[in-house]
């Protein structure tokens, strides 16, 4: 019963690291792309894209948190109470890109519309950094089951590092590829071809960190790398045959199977960090069954968890509908 | 331990629990306003965007465009201000979470589903204007109704459960071992505390919007678009209003037997009997309440419809149960109460003048009521809570847990503080700032303006760095 409880908090987290990882990288996109005449452009296409959807896409960080704290609330407490300073300045990077990006429409002048853009743009790539260096110290097990471990040494290390920034680069490089796509609709094929270019950029950067991270594992969180290349190895390699899949239909053109390949590289480094902390949730110092709250309040979640597929998922994808097929205005 | 009348400042053990309670509150009741716009918000758009389209009316209209592209602005601010309470959940009451996590946990993973809906609907409601059909956008805005209602319920049953716990079973470690939902949820307090926040949401907003209007109507803005703008909201806040008073008063009898330290705090009762005085005002101690006006027997009178009603009194509580700071938590709820029978005092003058003469009273004494009406409604909705928390203090949960057992032992809880402070300052202030920018910028352009052209930066901007 506990492993289903953390299968759907994984299922929480691959869509909040597809959905919501784009919406970081379009804000990283629109950080680096020049000065206001140059960049206008890709950030009105980064706009368009945007505006609909980033509120529904970060309930999936709410979603994640709740069912840690229901149904994990051991783990919930011991997390917290060890990275908070990461954590602290992933909200603080929460805050400030949605007060931001909201602003940014309807702010005075130019400079102050600059000023809020360059927050929501910062902000963007401050967010997934730190909750890149949270999942990367939980996952080579620096947080101990009692929680209060060291506020610093345990995530300022090479491992968690590295996973930020490869948080950083997955985000732009998913965000790059929606973008293309979204561009061809549009029928702007000086932007599509701007992002196609990213999105390659993008895509090798995050494998090549994704390999470097792997090496800052294998000295640092041996467990996890031990079982990735192990019991892990299948989905590990599905996910390079999608990540080069993806970088080929970006070279050939096909834009049918671009996203499904893009998102599929990213689904399976989630799931294979499932695999590799497997039967950990805190590895290696507190197992899932251990972690787990009583089996009344799992059932509520599978309950909670039930309604939202038959209720939210619908409901989103008529939202993604809607604003795929030009029903719902980008601007306010 | 904190004495009646102290607040926990000066032992050092206690800072970080200060500054932790301090820093939820303050992000508490941040949030709160924004989330009560969340909340009631959607149907007062919707009963504008309904009588625009069922009766052809531009104005209605009009408004019901201009208010969801404010609340656009105020839902981002309110999701990111709710996600900071999410995190401080964890970061400031680290062992509360791990204790009590599995029980009361529950209630947020529904409020969860509540904010998908919301957020989902919202989008589609504010962004779909110009290309869905109008009704089938109408029916699109209608999930908001009931998904800020929902949401509010399922929080408002978390804090309810704080207040009246139940449905749970620890063992000896004081783990909980078994749960409830069903009576987590639905604890004793959850019957009137979720009906009395979903009003004061109804009030907050119907009051606050009807209060811009008001003010405009002031400086001689009298069009149509005005006096709707006006009565729309004012007639929401006024069916909200005599309901409030109802449930607070119900509130306060339950609050009465079930957390009799909050009730004898609310109302400074030193010692249990009956015939106990009413005071209005006042500073408490432990011999009595000075300098307020006393009304004998009525708080008796109060609890239990007769003057002889036994009341207990802080002489019953154990020293180290009582909430501190006695006089904070009577005069918040004087001021709640008094503001809320002001408001309603304001409802009785507009339902006489309506029935009267078929209109709003003509002296400009009224517009200038309506006009701080809204800022009454927030302080008696921020004055409610101070009562509902401070109250339950020392507890966190009641009965069963302390805040201070609560709290976090990390470091530098009172930089954290500071900084969110002047953050939230900022963005308050920018936020109502860009709000009057868009008003102004509808009010110069007339008719059809809430729509605006956006630019990331404009393309005839010489080049300079972003
Ligand atoms: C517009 C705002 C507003 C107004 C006009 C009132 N209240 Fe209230 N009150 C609140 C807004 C509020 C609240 C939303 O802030 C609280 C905090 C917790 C809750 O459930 O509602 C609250 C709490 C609260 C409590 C504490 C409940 C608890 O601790 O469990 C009592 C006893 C009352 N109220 C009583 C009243 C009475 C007797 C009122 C008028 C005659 C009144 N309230 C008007
Ligand atoms: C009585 C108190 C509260 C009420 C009535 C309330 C209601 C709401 C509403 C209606 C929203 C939608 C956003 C908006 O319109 O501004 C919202 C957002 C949010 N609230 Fe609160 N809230 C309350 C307290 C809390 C608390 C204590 C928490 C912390 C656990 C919390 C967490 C959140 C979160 C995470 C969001 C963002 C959801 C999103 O991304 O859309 N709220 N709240
Ligand atoms: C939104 C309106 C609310 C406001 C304005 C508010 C106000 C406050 C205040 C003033 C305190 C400090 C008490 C003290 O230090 O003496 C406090 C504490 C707290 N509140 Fe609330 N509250 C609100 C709603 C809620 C809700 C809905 C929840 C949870 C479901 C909640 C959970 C807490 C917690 C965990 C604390 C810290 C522990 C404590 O001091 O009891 N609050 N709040």
């Amino acid at each position: 019963m506990s492993i289903a409880a953390a299968v759907i908090l994984w299922t929480g987290a691959t869509f909040y690291a597809i959905f919501g990882g784009a919406d970081f990288g379009g804000g990283f996109w629109d950080l680096i792309a020049g000065d206001a005449k140059k960049g206008w452009q890709p950030r009105m296409a980064i706009q368009r894209s945007l505006t609909p959807v980033w509120e529904a896409n970060h309930v999936w960080l709410i979603f994640i948190l709740v069912i840690l704290w229901t149904a994990f609330p051991d783990a919930f407490s011991a997390i917290f109470s060890t990275l908070y300073v990461p954590l602290i300045l992933a909200v603080l990077g929460i805050v400030l890109r949605g007060s931001g990006f909201a602003f940014r429409k309807q702010i005075g002048g130019l400079s102050e519309q600059r000023a809020a853009g360059a927050t929501f743009a910062l902000s963007s790539v401050i967010t997934p950094f730190f909750m890149g260096t949270v999942v990367g110290a939980i996952a080579v097990g620096n947080v101990p089951a009692a929680g209060g471990g060291d506020a610093f040494s345990t995530w300022l290390a090479p491992g968690p590092l590295f996973f930020g920034a490869m948080f950083v680069a997955t985000s732009a490089y998913l965000a790059a590829i929606f973008l293309v796509g979204d561009q061809r609709r549009a029928g702007d094929h000086e932007m599509e071809l701007y992002f196609e270019k990213r999105a390659l950029i993008a895509g090798a950067v995050a494998g090549i960190f994704a390999i470097v991270g792997l090496i800052a594992l294998h000295s640092e969180g041996h467990y996890v790398y031990h079982r990735l290349l192990h019991e892990g190895l299948p989905v590990v390699i599905i996910s390079a045959v999608c990540g080069l899949g993806a970088l080929a239909a970006l070279l050939l053109g096909n834009r049918v199977l671009l996203r499904p390949l893009a998102a599929g590289a990213v689904i399976a480094v989630i799931w294979g960090w499932f695999i590799a902390q497997f039967p950990y949730l805190l590895p290696t110092t507190m197992k899932i069954s251990a972690a787990a709250a009583p089996d009344a309040t799992l059932s509520a979640v599978f309950v909670v968890f039930g309604i939202a597929v038959v209720l939210v998922l619908p409901a989103l994808f008529l939202l993604y509908f809607l604003a795929q097929s030009d029903f719902l205005e980008h601007e306010h | 331990m904190a004495l009646p009348g102290v607040i926990p400042l000066a032992a050092s053990a206690t800072t970080n629990l200060f500054a932790a309670r301090e820093q939820m509150a303050f992000t508490l009741a941040f949030h709160i306003v924004l989330a009560c716009l969340g909340v009631a918000l959607p149907a007062t758009i919707l009963v504008a965007n309904y009588i625009g389209l069922k009766k052809n009316d531009h104005d209605a209209l009009e408004l019901a465009q201009r208010w969801s592209k404010a609340m656009a602005v105020t839902f981002a601010v309110g999701a990111v201000t709710g996600t900071v309470l999410s995190f401080e959940f964890g970061l400031l009451w680290p062992r509360f979470m791990e204790r009590f996590g599995a029980a009361f946990g529950i209630a947020f993973g529904i409020e969860g589903l509540f904010f998908f809906l919301e957020a989902i609907f919202l989008a589609i409601y504010i962004y779909g204007w110009k290309r869905l059909p109008p009704w089938a956008h109408f029916w699109a805005g209608v999930p908001m109704f009931i998904t800020g209602i929902g949401g509010a319920f399922s929080v408002v049953a978390a804090n309810s459960w704080m207040n009246q716990p139940q449905g749970f079973v620890l063992d000896a470690a004081g783990k909980v071992t078994e749960v409830e939902p069903m009576k987590v949820i639905f604890n004793p307090a959850t019957p009137y505390e979720v009906p009395h926040m979903i009003l004061a949401a109804y009030m907050v907003v119907g009051f606050l919007v009807a209060s811009i209007y008001a003010v405009g109507m002031l400086k001689g803005r009298r069009d149509r678009l005005h006096r709707l703008g006006l009565l729309i909201p004012l007639t929401i806040a006024c069916i909200a209003t005599p309901l409030q008073l109802l449930i607070g008063d119900t509130a306060a009898r339950e609050v009465a037997h079930h957390q009799p330290a909050k009730f004898a705090a609310m109302e400074c009762i030193q010692n249990t009997g009956g015939h106990q005085t009413e005071y209005l005002g006042g500073i408490c101690t432990s011999s009595g309440v000075k300098l307020g006006i006393g009304i004998p027997d009525l708080d008796s009178l109060l609890v239990g419809f007769s003057p002889g009603t036994k009341v207990t009194g802080l002489n019953q509580i154990p020293n180290d149960e009582r909430p501190p700071d006695n006089t904070f938590i009577h005069l918040a709820f004087n001021v709640m109460v008094g503001l809320g029978s002001a408001l309603m005092l304001l409802v009785l003058w507009l339902a006489w003048s309506v029935f009267r003469k078929r209109d709003i009273p003509a002296t400009p004494w009224f517009l200038k009521a309506v006009s701080v009406s809204g800022i009454a409604a927030i302080v008696a909705l921020w004055a409610g809570w101070i009562v509902t928390e401070v109250g339950r203090q020392p507890w966190i949960v009641y009965k069963y847990m302390k805040t201070s057992e609560a709290v976090t032992h990390a470091d530098g809880i009172w930089g954290a503080f500071i900084f969110t402070l002047l953050l939230y300052i900022a963005i308050g202030t920018i936020a109502v700032l860009v709000l009057r920018r868009m008003s102004r910028r509808w009010r110069e352009g007339g008719e059809g303006t809430a729509e605006q052209e956006p630019s990331p930066y404009s393309p005839e901007e010489p080049g300079v760095a972003v």
